[in-house]
């Protein structure tokens, strides 16, 4: 992770991610594109401009209320959009082109699309009914994209990699916060996709448990997985993004490195945000 | 702790000692031995009152059924298991599990659709339950059973069209037929509602999940949000059933003979007899709500994996491990 000094920041999702953007010719692993989105009369995202290269780790900070987690949503259609579109590795996320318009797909077209794109929520909802390592196996054996005891060893080599092989067999009312939201993204895990969303994925935890979550995300993005984190842990955010977002009433007012937008802001917002929780 | 013996001064020490002992008296946290440590748990003379009362009273009631010649218990003897109560049992139990299948077909059809986002169907299912809800169900069996004066002959076809198909009604509405029809129609109504309540008690974000992991809709019901719903079901449609196995009685007015009717016909023939034909049709109705309430207990321990961290033991576990424990403290004492 080596920042390039002659990219001007700011544009476009600048910093690297181990390739150099302008050589890169793979298409963007997420792209957001002119984003709109009212609740009711409440214009929550107001022209979002977003691009993510394939591997690297994008933090979106901003307060609350400022559209994050309904952004994070919009990539993987559980928000639809009013105006603008999503796309992730190069396909449109829940819409098709039909000519100049875009036309919203099926739900099951929507539903296999969301196979490519990990969604880890701030609640965890983890399936109470079923134990850890049935929750890991859902998808695949859902999907029919393995069978019954590939998807049982998988789940075994997801829990193990979280740090849980012991718990396969615990529900997961039998763990603490922490070992909850490592199931949850062993289950995000568990269809390889190419993208994980998280959502606020340490909020809801204990001081103490914050870590071991961090720890999980820290170790996926050394695998080259393209991750995109809403978070308020800006120290995280520091050690961890190629890419630093800041989202305030539902623009971008701000993006590039850590080091430009945590340790330099540019714009008043960001720097007063950053003034509040750091 | 170094000190050997009962810390705690004599009550005489106490009294006449006090100002010299320096040692607090027995409400301050002076360190004692590990006896005198033990906490003894707050006791409950109340309660043994209560007990005792209760116990007395149940006794009596039990003397009084007993002893009273009113019952006349060698007639119940008598009728309990006579064929033709048994044959009102049998119709009892037809008509019971008939109308629980179709009822909660029909409740799962009108939830669904009351949860749909056609706005059609959602008035329909609430139209549905808001009619039968509302009519009683004897006026319900007391109109089918008078259907057949209504409508002649019932007809499959375009509405203002032509007809397909044409039965006959009155060969189609034999009593027991008339009986589940309107036991069903009345059961879906409440079912509906039972249904409705356990999907909405299943958490959003579990809807959301199992969108998010890309889970087929199918699947997503049947998976993730069945069971759950299930959980919540279970206990409200058990007590629905047992209110049907009691309304099953009402079939009496459209001539099927069912446990209550054989009774109560049985009543007109004999009655010197009524006492106790009441109290066969009694006895055997807490019977069938037993049953159910014994199935209904272990179906919600099925339901509750995962809800609780250490599932509670079943009452015949509870026995069991009472029994072995006494058992052992038998043994124990034997040894001594």
């Amino acid at each position: 992770m080596t920042t390039d000094a002659a990219t001007p920041a700011g544009i476009t999702g600048s910093a690297p991610g181990g390739t150099d953007p302008a050589t890169d010719v793979r298409p963007a692993a997420v792209e957001i594109h002119g984003a709109h989105k009212w609740f009711g009369t409440h214009h929550v995202l107001a022209g979002v401009d977003l691009t993510v290269r394939p591997g690297q780790v994008a933090v979106v900070l901003g307060p609350s209320g400022s559209g994050k987690s309904t952004l994070l949503r919009s990539i993987n259609h559980l928000e639809k959009l009013d105006h603008g579109y999503v796309s992730v590795n190069g396909e449109l996320v829940g819409v098709r082109r039909h000519g100049e318009r875009l036309k919203e797909l099926s739900e099951r077209a929507i539903l296999r699309q969301r196979g490519g794109i990990g969604f880890v929520f701030q609640n965890f909802n983890l399936f109470p009914h079923l134990t850890a390592a049935e929750n890991v196996a859902a998808a695949p054996v859902a999907t029919r994209r393995a069978t019954r005891s590939e998807s049982r060893a998988r789940a075994a080599e997801l829990l193990a990699r979280v740090g849980l092989g012991d718990k396969a067999d615990a529900y997961p009312r039998q763990l603490s916060g922490g070992q909850q939201q490592r199931v949850a993204i062993a289950r995000a895990l568990a269809l390889r996709p190419g993208v994980i969303l998280f959502d606020e994925p340490t909020s809801a935890l204990d001081p103490e448990l914050v870590g071991e979550v961090l720890g999980v995300i820290e170790d996926l993005a050394s695998t080259g997985t393209t991750l995109i984190v809403v978070t308020h842990e800006i120290g995280f955010a520091r050690k961890v993004a190629d890419l630093v977002v800041f989202l305030d009433d539902g623009v971008v007012v701000e993006q590039g490195t850590p080091a430009e937008v945590i340790d330099h802001p540019r714009h008043p917002r960001t720097r007063e945000f950053l003034a509040k929780v750091l | 702790m170094g000190e050997i013996g009962d810390s705690r001064p004599e009550p005489a020490a106490r009294t006449g000692t006090s100002l010299r002992d320096p040692r607090p008296a027995d409400t301050g946290p002076a360190p004692g031995p590990a006896s005198a440590q033990r906490v003894v748990p707050l006791r409950h003379p109340g309660r043994w009152v209560a007990t005792v009362v209760v116990l007395v009273v149940l006794a009596q009631i039990g003397h009084g059924l007993v002893t009273n010649p009113f019952f006349q218990w060698d007639r119940f003897g008598y009728w309990f298991l006579r064929p033709v109560v048994l044959e009102g049992l049998l119709i009892t139990l037809k008509v019971t599990a008939l109308s629980a299948v179709f009822g909660l077909l029909g409740g799962v059809v009108l939830a669904l659709c009351r949860l749909s986002r056609s706005p059609v169907l959602q008035l329909v299912s609430w139209g549905y339950v808001w009619l039968f809800r509302s009519v009683p169900l004897i006026v319900l069996l007391l109109f089918l059973y008078n259907f057949s004066a209504l409508y002649p002959s019932l007809g499959l076809g375009v509405p203002f069209g032509p007809t397909f198909v044409q039965f006959d009604e009155t060969a189609l509405a034999t009593e027991i037929v008339i009986a589940v029809v309107g036991l069903s129609l009345n059961e879906a109504a409440y079912a509906a509602e039972v249904v409705r309540g356990g999907i909405l008690s299943v958490d959003q974000g579990q809807h959301e999940a199992a969108a998010a992991l890309g889970l087929p809709r199918r699947y997503q019901f049947r998976r993730i949000v069945a069971p759950q719903a299930l959980r919540s079901i279970v206990p409200n449609y058990v007590n629905q059933l047992i209110g049907l196995i009691k309304s099953t009685s009402l079939v009496f007015y459209v001539s099927l003979l069912d446990l209550f009717g054989q009774v109560q016909s049985l009543g007109s023939t004999y009655p010197g007899d009524i006492v106790p034909l009441l109290m066969v049709a009694t006895v055997w109705y807490v019977i069938l709500t037993s049953i159910v309430s014994v199935v209904q207990y272990y179906v919600e321990r099925r339901f509750a994996r995962g809800s609780v961290r250490t599932m509670p033991l079943t009452p015949l576990q509870k026995l069991r491990t009472g029994v072995a424990e006494l058992r052992g403290r038998i043994a124990a004492g034997a040894l001594r």
